[in-house]
């Protein structure tokens, strides 16, 4: 596969951005200076990062409550998006959505739902429209494992397929919805083979593997621009931190067995990335510091940026229920 | 009362009713999301895998449909199932199930089947959870003929309602506010039952009677308080089930009053406390000494912000100068 080396750093930043965003986040989280649910993508930077420089502008991206990597990958701007945590009124969804919900619109991120499975149906729906307004923009739809579980799932897939709808549905299988493992939620053996049903292509690739997960997306993405319809990628990753910031499972083992989380976490994709990037000689120490330093500051002035905002102003929630404040 | 009491939170007294009825009856079991292994996000059936098994605390996949699906299938042929959606909100994705199926299945027989099973879920905000995690949709499912539905307040009322929910033999949906599962009440040692239909004067009074439902209660009953340091006397009503609702413990309450605020979190618009008004309307007008006066969430989602999520939730303040306003007609 032909990469650039610009690509790779490009990609391994992207990866470490995350990372250091979300290290910040839950530390603020834990200090109470945000509010509401926050789900941790550490461990599964991978599977956005490997999206990077294969969509274009003009694009869509529908993502889920587990969002933030997606969205920083997607180009989000990281004030903002701590704004958003904030609850302040600079935030991308004003204040009116939280972790869970951060997305920008206007930059094709449609929407974050947490309403898990929902994602697959509305992404059907924006890979219809492109193809109705015949454009060649493509669909991106993240989720879980545990959104392959749902009925919507089974809908959205089946109609994208039926019609050749350009939309590529990404599942971070991280082996757990909660507390419910994969492995006793079905009994087909990989979440790919689900694809069969509906006669579109389903591939499982190492999701910790972020160039493995980049040929995936490049591979579905042509597919889809080219008309030649949906694809189910599967990346097989892992959580580090609890399904959510306070899950009983992450300072004891409720769920998950402590073996399997150190196994895991001895496959963390950063390192992984590092040490293949190095052996190609496109990384070495300098740049990591370099690179760290960077992403450093920039979330530094993105936390700030998100204290000095002002929060948002009550009276105006009546503002965005409809496009004018008629009726409600 | 010569009972025994114990203090405990609405999460325990939700966790007793379980258990016990569990206990009782072999043929109630538990099916839904991450109630097994995990116990339930807030913890309310932690251990109840070790104790009754995983046969009959069944953890589910994502699927809300097949939930209650299950749950009806089940209590037509001889179970009692107790299914658990995780968050009211994803109601949304079991809503055919729910209000199609298990509320109209007796009716659509002729009578010929009993549904007997429940449905718990937690409702409502104040945790910042947004407007996916935090909805009061008590209305909607109040709307539709064939489900009951319970609003418990206080560990008492939650443990004694529960019980009779899972003994009785229609579906109950069963809500249960999150800001009060840790909030502490006393129930007696002993078996007790609480009767649908019947609902509690959680304070009396004589000046103005406050309807209120699940989280609006310990507000409604701190808002009686200081108005009776201002010499106003509120009477506090908790009808505890929204179907079948106690209308004569409100309506007398109205009579003897002849003013009433009617509080709810929900959206204003469309809320149970319109339905509990225009019976007011019909049935105690004559009594009435001022406008019926109704305080709810705005028309909005819930919103994350916690500014903005402060000024959606009805609040002491609010119920204070509605009674006010309404003393002063
Ligand atoms: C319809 C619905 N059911 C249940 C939930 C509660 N819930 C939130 S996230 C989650 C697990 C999701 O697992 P998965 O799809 O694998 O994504 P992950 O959290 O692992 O990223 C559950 C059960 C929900 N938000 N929506």
């Amino acid at each position: 596969m032909e990469i650039t080396v610009e690509d790779l750093l490009d990609k391994y930043k992207t990866m470490v951005k995350i990372r250091r965003f979300e290290e910040k986040v839950s530390e603020l989280f834990a200090k109470g200076k945000i509010p509401g649910f926050l789900h941790l993508s550490i461990g599964q930077e991978a599977v956005p990062a490997g999206m990077r420089n294969v969509v274009k502008k003009g694009d869509y991206l529908i993502s889920t409550h587990r969002a933030h990597g997606h969205m920083i990958a997607w180009g989000l701007d990281l004030s903002k998006m701590f704004a958003e945590l904030f609850g302040k009124e600079t935030g991308y969804n004003r204040g009116r959505g939280g972790s869970m919900h951060i997305c920008d619109p206007n930059s094709g991120a449609l929407f974050a739902s947490a309403i898990v499975g929902a994602g697959t149906v509305i992404a059907t729906g924006s890979g219809l429209s492109a193809k109705l307004r015949k454009t060649d923009q493509v669909t991106i739809c993240f989720m879980g494992d545990g959104a392959t579980e749902e009925g919507t799932f089974h809908e959205g897939l089946n109609l994208a397929a039926i019609w050749k709808l350009p939309v590529v549905f990404v599942v971070e299988n991280n082996m757990y919805a909660i507390s419910m493992c994969v492995k006793n939620a079905m009994l087909c053996e990989k979440i790919s083979d689900r694809a069969k049903a509906y006669g579109m292509p389903g591939i499982t690739v190492d999701g910790n593997d972020v160039l493995a997960v980049h040929k995936a997306f490049k591979d579905a993405v042509k597919r889809a621009r080219d008309g030649g319809g949906p694809t189910l990628i599967e990346c097989l990753t892992y959580r580090h931190h609890g399904h959510w910031e306070g899950d009983p499972d992450y300072t004891a083992e409720v769920y998950r067995k402590r073996e399997e989380v150190q196994e895991w976490l001895k496959r963390d994709p950063i390192k992984i990335f590092e040490i293949k990037l190095k052996e190609m000689g496109v990384l070495n120490q300098q740049i990591i510091e370099k690179i760290e330093k960077e992403i450093q500051v920039e979330i530094e002035e993105a936390v700030k940026y998100a204290e000095r905002s002002p929060l948002p102003d009550p009276e105006k929630i009546i503002e965005d229920v409809f496009s004018t404040t008629d009726g409600v | 009362m010569g009972y025994d009491m114990k203090e405990i939170t609405m999460r325990d007294a939700i966790r007793e009713a379980l258990w016990e009825e569990m206990e009782r009856d072999p043929n109630v079991f538990l099916i839904g999301e991450d109630i097994g292994t995990l116990g339930n996000i807030f913890g309310i059936t932690t251990n109840f895998i070790k104790k009754f098994g995983k046969e009959r605390v069944r953890d589910t996949p994502l699927s809300e449909s097949a939930i209650i699906g299950c749950a009806i299938g089940a209590a037509m042929t001889g179970m009692r199932p107790v299914a658990e959606i995780m968050y009211m909100d994803f109601m949304g994705c079991c809503f055919d199930t729910i209000c199609n199926q298990a509320a109209k299945i007796r009716f659509m027989s002729g009578g010929k089947v009993s549904v007997p099973m429940v449905i718990r879920t937690n409702c409502g905000a104040g945790f910042q959870a947004a407007a996916q995690h935090s909805q009061s949709w008590e209305a909607i499912f109040m709307h539709v003929p064939g489900i009951k539905i319970a609003i418990p307040s206080t560990p008492y009322d939650a443990k004694g309602l529960l019980k009779t929910a899972i003994r009785g033999d229609d579906p109950v949906l069963f809500l249960e506010h999150k800001m009060l599962y840790f909030t502490k009440g006393f129930i007696p040692d002993e078996e007790y039952l609480i009767p649908f239909g019947k609902a509690d004067v959680k304070r009396e009074g004589k000046d103005v009677t406050i309807v209120a439902t699940l989280a609006v209660i310990p507000k409604a009953i701190r808002a009686a308080d200081i108005l009776a340091k201002e010499g106003i006397d509120a009477e506090v009503i908790d009808p505890r089930t929204l179907v079948p609702l106690d209308k004569q413990t409100i309506i007398n309450s109205v009579k003897k009053t002849g003013r009433v605020v009617i509080v709810t979190e929900e959206n204003k618009r469309g809320a149970s406390s319109a339905e509990i008004a225009s019976i007011i309307a019909e049935e105690a007008w004559n009594w009435l000494k001022a406008p019926i006066k109704r305080i709810g969430a705005p028309n909005t989602p819930v919103p994350f912000s916690p500014p903005l999520e402060n000024y959606y939730i009805p609040n002491e303040e609010k119920i204070i100068n509605a009674v006010k306003e309404i003393l002063s007609t």
